[in-house]
C-alpha cells in the first residue's frame, strides 16, 4: 500500500503494543521525526514501562511536539493511540498549528502481538492488556475520520505492513523551487482594459488565442519574451466592465505558462453561487453575473462549469523563492504563511478583523502588517489603497483600478511598482481610499514605527550586519541599555546612529611615552594599507549632529515634528544641550552654513547627519572637572607643596647630604612639578560657554544624507566638502586639519610623527590615524576604521598627573588593546548598519536595534581609559 | 597626604618617644597599598613636630597589584580611577596608616615615659587637604565638643576658574591639650567621617573598631549619631546595631532625636511620611476601583508592592522598573515579606520601560505610576500615553506627580528648583490637570482628581493625583479569534 499525506502533517501510529510501530515509524521516518512515549517515559523514570510515569512523558511529548509544529517539522506520534482521549490532544496541537494530521493503524491479529511481548523483558504484562488494545484499535478505525484525521491508513497483516510505502507531498501553496521573475498585479475586479495596458508597459506581448475556436477559453492572451510571469493575486472579477475577458486572459497566461494566479474572496463567492449555494447579489457580483448570464443559452452552463472549474483550482496563497515572497489576497500572518487549513485560507482571502466597526459602519481591519516581523516579502492586495507603501516588509498593492484608481504591479525581484491609470471610475468606493501621506503626510511606516515594542529589543539578540556578519547582544548588556535608552535617550526616531569607540595604537615601545604615532602606520602597514590620514584629534565632546533642512523635512523623514529641524547628541544618544534654545541655535547656524555651501543641492538632500566634537570640553564635562579633574589638582598640588615644605625643613635641620629626606625630598619635588603639569594640561580644554560663538563644531565625517551613507568616499572627501561649508560660518565651524600619510615610505611617515609631535607640543591631544578608505573589508572582516594616537601631557588627564613615573609608566605599558579592537569594530559596523538601513528606509526597529547594540556593547568591561 | 602633630611641650623632642619614632631620622614604612614616611621638620626644645607622610599608589591600587584588590572587594568609586584625589588627602588610608606606624601611641602606651602618655600635653595637628563633606561647620561640630580649637582654610577648585567655586578640602589645624592617644584616636575615627568614603570592604568588626577607638568619648559626643553612621557609610542596619550597643542602657530614640537637628531632619523625615500617605491612599483608591491584578510601573524598591501584600484582595501585583538594579532590591526587600510559597506567586518583577509599547502590560486591572512620569523627558509623555492608555488600557490607572506650587512649602528648596536631581519637570495643579485632559481626550478615558499629603489653602497637597478610568467600551479591543468573513 501506499501511505501519502501532506509533508505537514502530524502522523499517529495506532496500533497495540507489540504491533510494531516503533519498528514501522523508524523505517520510513527520520529518528527525530519519531516522538515515542516509551522514550518519554524512560526519560522521566528510568524505566520505559512504567505506566506510572504516562502522565509525566506525555506532558512532555506534548510540549516537543508544540515545538516540532510551531516550526513546521512533521512529528510521527510512536504511542498505542488507540483511544480517542489519547489522540484528542495530539490532533488539538496539530490544528492549531495548522497541520494535517494522518493515521496508520497496525490491525494485527491479538495473539500476535502477545506473543511479540512476551519475548521482551520488559513487557511482561496479561493478555488482558493487549486485547484492551486492540478492542480499542477496533472502535477507533471507524470514527478517524470524524476525529479529523484527513488521511488514515490501516495495515491488516505483516506482509501489508511489509509492503506499505510511505510519501510524503508538498503541499499546494509550497512553490520554493520557483524563483521568478514575477510581475505580481493587485487586484483587476473586471478592469481587462488596463490589465492589458499594464502588461504591454511590462513588456507582455499579445498572442493568438489557441485551441479550438469553440473553446469558452478562446481568446488572446499576453506572454514575456523574457520569460517573466504576472502574479496575480485574486479578485479578478466583479465591479468592472470585462469581468469574463479578464478571467480567460489570466487563465490562457496560465495554461501558457506565463501567469500564476491566486484565489481572491470575490471568486470564493463566486464559485459558491455556481455551486448552487444561496449567497447575497453584492459587492458587484451582479456584473459577473450579468456577463454570464449574457452568454448563449445552449453554452451558458458548460461556460460556468469551465469558469467553476478553473476557479476550484485556484489556491489561496503560495511561497515562492526559498520562502523569501509570500503572496496571499488579503495577506498572511509569518506563522500561517506555508501551512495549510480552513484558517489559513480564510485569513488569505479576508484577513482579519479586530471586532470594531469604523465610522463608515464597516469592520476594522485587524492590521496584521504592523506586527509582521517575518522574513518573506508579503505582497497583497483586497484593500484599495492610494500609494502602494512598505510596512514590515509586506505591501498592498490594490491601488483601486475599479474605483477610479491605478491598476498596479510590483515587480519581483526588482521590488519597483508599475502603475496605470484607470480609465473611468467604474464605481465610486464606499469610503475614500485610505492615503497615509495625506492624512499626516508620514509613511505607513513611519505610523507604524511611532512607538517602539521592546520585544524587538529585550534579552539575547543577534544583529545581521553587513560589515561584521552576527554580532551578539548578550541579554546583562540589553538590560543596562534599556535603562539608559528609557531614562536618558533622546527621541529614538532621531538616533539614526551612535559612534563607535577608537582603540588607541599599540603601546610605544620608547623610553616616557605611552603612545607615539609609529605604532599606529605599523598597524595599517600590517593590515596591508598604503596610504593613511592623519587627523587632528580634537579636545571635546563626541556629538552626533542631524541637520535638516526646515521642520518639515524633520517630519517628512525622520517623522519628528515639534522639535526643531534637528539634534545634537552624545555618543550615548542624550541630547547634548541641556539648553535647548542654545541648541536650537547652533542647528540653525549650521542649516545657515550648510545653505550658503550649496550643500542640500550639491548632495541632492534635505538632511544630514554628521560625526563631530564639540569644544570647550568643558561645555559638557563641566560636572566631571568639577566633581573629578579640578579636586585633583588642586589637593595634588596642595597636598605635594605641602609635603615639600615639610621635607624642605626637613632636610634643612641636618647638615648631612644624601640623606633619606633628601631623596624623599627630590622626588615630592618632582611630582609637585606634575601636579602643575597635569593642571595645565586640562585647563586648556576649558573656557567659558556664555553665547553661541564660544562653541566650536568640528565635523570631521558626512555620514549620511538622503539614500546615500557615505562610507564609499575617502575621508579626505569627507573633510573637504566640511571644510567647503567651515568656511561658510567659521566663527563657530572647524574644519579639522590633517596629513597623508603614506606608510611604505619612512620620510612620509617622518613627517607625520613630526606633526603629531608639533600638535601635542601645542597643547593638542594628539591625533588619530585612519585609513585614507573609509571602510576596508578584509577576509576577517573589517579593520579598525581609526586608531587614536593622544599626546603625553593629554594623557595625564586619562592616566593622573603623575602616570609619566617611571614606576608608574611601566606597569601602564602593560595594557591589552584586543578587546577594545574587538568592541571598537563591532561597534563600528553597527553604527554603519544602523544608517544603512535608515537611508533604506527600513522599519524604525531594525534601525534602533543596532543602536541600542551600540549601547548594550558600551556596558562591557573595557578599560575606559583605551 | 601628610599629616603633621606638634608639640610645644617641653622637651619638645619628648613627642619621639611617644610616637616611638627618632626625630633624627626618616623613616619608610611599606604599607599595602604604597609606603609611609615619618620625619621630624622641626625637634627643638621648645618645639617638635612630626610629619607622617603617606604614599599611595594609585596605579597599584586601579592596575590590582595591591594585597587590598587581591581579596577582590575594593571600593568602586575609589579605585576605578587613576585620576584620583585619594593619593594626596587624608582618608581613611590615613587611619591604617596611624594604626599602623603609630599604633603604640594610640593604645597609649610608651614603655620609656609611661607617666607622659597618660598626661595631656599641649598637641597642634596640622592637615593640609582634608576631604570634608559638610564644610567647615561639619568639622567644629566634630572637634570642638572635644577641646580642640579649630582653624581651617578652604582653596578655589582652580584659579583660573573662578566660577567653579571652593573645593571641598580643607586645610586644617587642631590644637588641643590632650593625652597623644586619645588625639590619635580621634582621628582614627573622624578622618573617614569627614571624608565619608573608606577605601577597603569592610564587614562586622568594622563595628567593633568604632567601639574600641570610640571609647570613652563617643558616647558622650553630641555628634555620635551622625559620626556612627558616616563612620559605617551609611549602612543602616549596621549603624543601628553599632548606636544600640554604644548608648546601651539608653534610650536610643531619644537619643537619636536629640542629635538630629534642623533641617536634615525635617527632610529626612517629611518625604518618608509622605510616601507613605501616598501609598496608603493608592491602595485604597485601587480597592475601591476593584482591582484585583495589578501592575506597578516603575516600580523602584517596592513600597507600593509591599503596601499591596497587606491587601489579600490583591491576587497579582507585577513590579515593572527599568532599573534592574532597583528591581533587585526590591526582590530583596519582598523576599521577608512574601515568607510563604503561597504568597511568592501574588508577584513578579519584571524589567521594562513605558517608552516601549509592551505585550506584558496586557491583562491588568489597573496600573499604577507613582512619582515616575517627572523623571520623564517632557517630549517623551507621548510615547508613554501611548505605550500605557492605548496599547495597554488598564481599565484603571494611577498617576501621582509631585504638585509644584507646594514646592514653595519646602524651606531647604531654592525658588525654582526640582526636589530630585533626576526630576525632569514638576507640574503645577492645572498643568497635571491639563495634560491628563489630553490623555483623556485621545484614549478615552475619563479622569478624576485628588491631592497627597498636607492640603495648603494656597499651594494645595504636596503630591497629585489622577485617578483615570477607561470608559466602558461598546467593542472589544482584541484582535478577534474567530476570522470574520466579510467582502470588501
Amino acid at each position: 500500500m501506499k501511505i501519502t499525506f501532506p509533508e505537514l502533517s502530524l502522523v499517529l501510529m495506532i496500533g497495540a503494543s507489540g504491533s510494531g510501530k516503533s519498528t514501522f515509524a523508524h523505517q520510513h521516518f527520520l529518528e527525530t521525526e519519531v516522538l515515542s512515549s516509551d522514550f518519554f517515559r524512560g526519560m522521566v523514570s528510568n524505566d520505559e514501562s512504567d505506566q506510572s510515569a504516562t502522565k509525566d512523558a506525555f506532558e512532555i511529548l506534548h510540549y516537543v511536539l508544540e515545538k516540532r509544529l510551531a516550526a513546521g517539522r512533521l512529528t510521527v506520534i510512536d504511542a498505542t493511540n488507540v483511544q480517542k482521549e489519547a489522540r484528542r490532544p495530539l490532533i488539538d496541537l496539530a490544528k492549531k498549528y495548522h497541520f494535517f494530521v494522518a493515521a496508520i493503524a497496525l490491525n494485527l491479529p491479538e495473539s500476535l502481538c502477545h506473543e511479540r511481548n512476551q519475548q521482551r523483558p520488559n513487557r511482561q504484562f496479561g493478555p488482558h492488556v493487549v486485547r484492551n488494545h486492540v478492542r480499542g484499535l477496533k472502535r477507533s478505525l471507524k470514527n478517524l475520520k470524524r476525529e479529523g484525521i484527513r488521511y488514515s491508513y490501516t495495515l491488516n497483516s505483516l506482509e501489508e505492513i511489509k509492503a506499505a510505502t510511505v510519501e510524503r507531498q508538498p503541499l499546494w501553496n509550497n512553490r520554493k523551487q520557483d524563483h521568478g521573475p514575477f510581475d505580481i498585479i493587485g487586484d483587476v475586479h473586471g478592469c481587462c482594459d488596463e490589465l492589458e495596458q499594464l502588461l504591454r508597459s511590462l513588456g507582455y506581448e499579445q498572442q493568438p488565442a489557441q485551441g479550438s475556436p469553440d473553446s469558452f477559453w478562446h481568446a488572446p492572451f499576453y506572454s514575456h519574451p523574457e520569460g517573466r510571469r504576472a502574479l496575480f493575486l485574486g479578485d479578478l472579477i466583479d465591479r468592472g466592465p470585462r469581468i469574463l475577458d479578464t478571467l480567460k486572459l489570466v487563465h490562457n497566461m496560465m495554461a501558457a505558462g506565463s501567469a500564476e494566479c491566486i484565489l481572491g474572496n470575490h471568486e470564493n463567492k463566486l464559485m459558491r453561487k455556481l455551486n448552487g449555494r444561496n449567497v447575497k447579489i453584492s459587492y458587484g457580483l451582479a456584473q459577473t453575473l450579468a456577463e454570464i448570464e449574457a452568454i448563449d443559452a445552449d453554452r451558458r452552463e458548460q461556460d460556468s462549469q469551465a469558469i467553476n472549474a478553473f476557479l476550484r483550482s485556484l489556491i489561496s496563497h503560495y511561497v515562492f523563492d526559498e520562502g523569501k515572497l509570500v503572496v496571499a489576497h488579503a495577506g498572511l500572518r509569518e506563522d500561517l504563511q506555508g501551512r495549510g487549513s480552513n484558517y489559513v485560507r480564510d485569513f488569505a482571502l479576508y484577513g482579519e478583523t479586530t471586532g470594531e466597526t469604523d465610522e463608515f459602519g464597516r469592520r476594522v481591519r485587524y492590521n496584521w502588517a504592523a506586527d509582521y516581523r517575518g522574513k518573506a516579502v508579503v505582497v497583497y492586495g483586497h484593500t484599495p489603497v492610494q500609494e502602494p507603501a512598505w510596512l514590515n516588509n509586506t505591501i498592498d498593492i490594490d491601488t483601486g483600478c475599479v474605483y477610479g484608481g491605478r491598476l498596479t504591479a510590483l515587480r519581483y525581484p526588482e521590488k519597483e511598482t508599475v502603475s496605470v491609470k484607470a480609465l473611468k471610475v467604474y464605481r465610486e468606493p464606499s469610503k475614500p481610499l485610505s492615503t497615509p501621506e495625506e492624512k499626516d503626510e508620514l509613511s505607513a511606516q513611519q505610523i507604524n514605527d511611532d512607538v517602539l515594542d521592546i520585544s524587538d529589543v529585550l534579552g539575547k539578540r543577534i544583529i545581521n550586519t553587513r560589515l561584521y556578519k552576527k554580532i551578539t547582544i548578550r541579554e546583562e548588556n540589553a538590560i543596562a541599555a534599556l535603562e539608559v535608552m528609557s531614562r536618558f535617550a533622546a527621541n529614538p526616531k532621531w538616533l539614526i546612529y551612535l559612534p563607535p569607540t577608537m582603540s588607541p595604537v599599540a603601546t610605544s615601545k620608547l623610553p616616557g611615552l605611552l603612545e607615539h604615532p609609529a605604532e599606529a602606520f605599523d598597524y595599517y602597514r600590517q593590515q596591508k594599507i598604503k596610504t593613511v590620514i592623519c587627523e587632528e584629534k580634537h579636545m571635546g565632546s563626541r556629538v552626533v549632529v542631524i541637520v535638516c533642512k526646515d521642520e518639515a523635512a524633520a517630519k517628512r523623514r525622520f517623522a519628528v515634528e515639534g522639535e526643531g529641524i534637528g539634534i545634537c547628541y552624545t555618543r550615548t544618544g542624550r541630547r547634548f544641550f541641556s539648553d535647548r534654545s542654545l541648541e536650537t541655535e547652533l542647528l540653525k547656524r549650521v542649516n545657515t552654513a550648510l545653505e550658503a555651501a550649496n550643500f542640500w543641492q550639491t548632495f541632492e538632500t534635505d538632511w544630514v547627519c554628521l560625526d563631530c566634537e564639540l569644544m570647550p570640553w568643558s561645555a559638557k564635562a563641566q560636572g566631571l572637572l568639577k566633581e573629578q579633574y579640578a579636586p585633583v589638582g588642586v589637593a595634588a598640588t596642595q597636598g605635594l607643596s605641602a609635603a615639600v615644605d615639610s621635607l624642605q625643613k626637613a632636610v634643612a635641620r641636618t647638615a648631612e647630604k644624601g640623606t633619606a629626606a633628601e631623596t624623599l625630598l627630590q622626588q615630592y619635588q618632582q611630582r609637585s612639578v606634575l601636579a602643575q603639569k597635569y593642571t595645565d594640561a586640562y585647563r586648556q580644554y576649558c573656557w567659558p560657554v556664555t553665547t553661541l560663538s564660544d562653541l566650536k563644531l568640528a565635523p570631521f565625517h558626512i555620514l549620511a544624507t538622503e539614500g546615500k551613507v557615505h562610507i564609499d568616499q575617502t575621508h579626505q572627501w569627507h573633510l573637504q566638502q566640511i571644510a567647503k561649508v567651515a568656511k561658510a560660518d567659521p566663527e563657530i565651524l572647524l574644519a579639522t586639519q590633517h596629513k597623508v600619510v603614506e606608510v611604505e615610505d619612512e620620510a612620509s611617515c617622518l613627517t607625520g610623527i613630526q606633526w603629531w609631535e608639533s600638535l601635542t607640543a601645542a597643547g593638542g591631544e594628539g591625533m588619530v590615524v585612519k585609513s585614507i578608505d573609509f571602510l576596508r573589508q578584509t577576509k576577517r572582516g573589517p579593520i579598525q576604521p581609526a586608531v587614536k594616537c593622544r599626546g603625553a601631557e593629554y594623557l595625564r588627564i586619562i592616566y593622573g598627573p603623575e602616570y609619566t613615573l617611571p614606576e608608574n609608566l611601566d606597569r601602564l605599558k602593560k595594557r591589552g588593546l584586543s578587546r577594545k579592537r574587538s568592541l571598537a569594530l563591532r561597534e563600528f559596523s553597527l553604527g554603519i548598519e544602523s544608517l544603512e538601513r535608515f537611508v533604506a528606509k527600513a522599519p524604525l526597529r531594525q534601525v534602533h536595534e543596532c543602536v541600542f547594540g551600540v549601547l548594550a556593547l558600551e556596558s562591557e568591561p573595557v578599560d575606559p581609559r583605551l | 597626604m601628610l599629616l603633621t602633630i606638634a608639640t610645644t611641650h617641653q622637651p619638645a623632642t619628648e613627642l619621639g618617644y611617644l610616637l616611638h619614632k627618632h626625630p633624627e631620622r626618616c623613616q619608610t614604612f611599606p604599607m599595602g597599598f604604597g609606603e609611609a614616611h615619618v620625619f621630624y621638620p622641626e625637634a627643638s626644645h621648645e618645639r617638635c613636630a612630626a610629619t607622617l607622610l603617606l604614599d599611595v599608589d594609585s596605579v597599584g591600587l586601579v592596575r590590582g597589584k595591591s594585597s587590598h584588590r587581591s581579596r577582590g572587594r575594593t571600593h568602586e568609586r575609589t579605585f576605578d580611577q587613576y585620576v584620583n584625589d585619594r593619593p594626596y588627602v587624608a582618608s581613611s588610608f590615613l587611619s591604617v596608616t596611624l594604626a599602623k606606624v603609630f599604633g603604640t601611641a594610640l593604645s597609649g602606651r610608651c614603655k620609656s615615659h609611661p607617666e607622659l602618655a597618660n598626661t595631656a600635653i599641649p598637641l597642634e595637628v596640622s592637615i593640609p587637604v582634608l576631604p570634608c563633606r559638610g564644610g567647615e561647620d561639619f568639622l567644629r561640630s566634630l572637634f570642638e565638643p572635644l577641646g580642640y580649637s579649630v582653624t581651617s582654610q578652604t582653596s578655589p577648585l582652580d584659579d583660573t576658574f573662578p566660577d567653579w567655586g571652593n573645593s571641598q578640602y580643607l586645610n586644617i589645624t587642631l590644637s588641643n591639650t590632650i593625652r597623644l592617644s586619645e588625639l590619635l584616636s580621634h582621628l582614627y575615627v573622624l578622618i573617614p567621617v569627614l571624608d565619608e568614603d573608606k577605601h577597603y570592604w569592610f564587614g562586622e568588626d568594622e563595628i567593633e573598631k568604632l567601639l574600641r577607638h570610640g571609647e570613652g568619648w563617643l558616647k558622650a559626643h553630641p555628634a555620635r549619631e551622625p559620626i556612627t553612621r558616616r563612620y559605617l557609610k551609611r549602612k543602616r542596619e549596621m549603624a543601628e546595631t553599632a548606636l544600640a550597643q554604644l548608648m546601651e542602657g539608653e534610650d536610643p530614640d531619644a537619643a537619636a532625636e536629640a542629635a538630629a537637628e534642623g533641617w536634615q531632619k525635617l527632610a529626612a523625615k517629611k518625604p518618608v511620611s509622605l510616601n507613605q500617605q501616598r501609598m496608603a491612599l493608592v491602595a485604597d483608591v485601587l480597592v475601591q476601583a476593584g482591582a484585583k491584578r495589578v501592575i506597578d510601573l516603575g516600580c523602584g524598591e517596592g513600597s507600593l508592592i509591599k503596601e499591596l501584600l497587606q491587601n489579600r484582595s490583591f491576587e497579582k501585583i507585577t513590579g515593572m522598573d527599568v532599573s534592574y538594579r532597583e528591581l533587585e532590591k526590591a526582590k530583596r526587600r519582598l523576599k521577608y515579606e512574601l515568607g510563604p510559597m503561597q504568597q511568592q506567586h501574588r508577584v513578579d518583577l519584571i524589567q521594562g520601560s513605558l517608552i516601549y509599547k509592551d505585550d506584558r502590560l496586557r491583562g491588568y486591572d489597573a496600573a499604577t505610576v507613582i512619582e515616575v512620569i517627572e523623571h520623564m523627558d517632557l517630549d517623551r509623555l507621548a510615547a508613554f500615553e501611548r505605550v500605557l492608555f492605548e496599547f495597554a488600557q488598564p481599565p484603571v490607572v494611577i498617576v501621582t506627580t509631585p504638585n509644584a506650587e507646594f514646592n514653595i512649602c519646602f524651606p531647604a528648596l531654592q525658588p525654582g528648583s526640582l526636589r530630585h536631581q533626576d526630576h525632569r519637570f514638576e507640574w503645577s495643579r492645572q498643568a497635571f490637570q491639563d495634560w491628563a485632559k489630553g490623555v483623556c481626550d485621545r484614549t478615552g478615558y475619563t479622569v478624576t482628581f485628588q491631592g497627597i499629603g498636607y492640603n495648603h489653602p494656597d499651594f494645595g497637597t504636596p503630591t497629585q493625583l489622577g485617578l483615570f478610568k477607561k470608559a466602558t467600551a461598546h467593542t472589544q479591543n482584541k484582535p478577534s479569534e474567530t476570522v470574520q468573513k466579510r467582502d470588501f
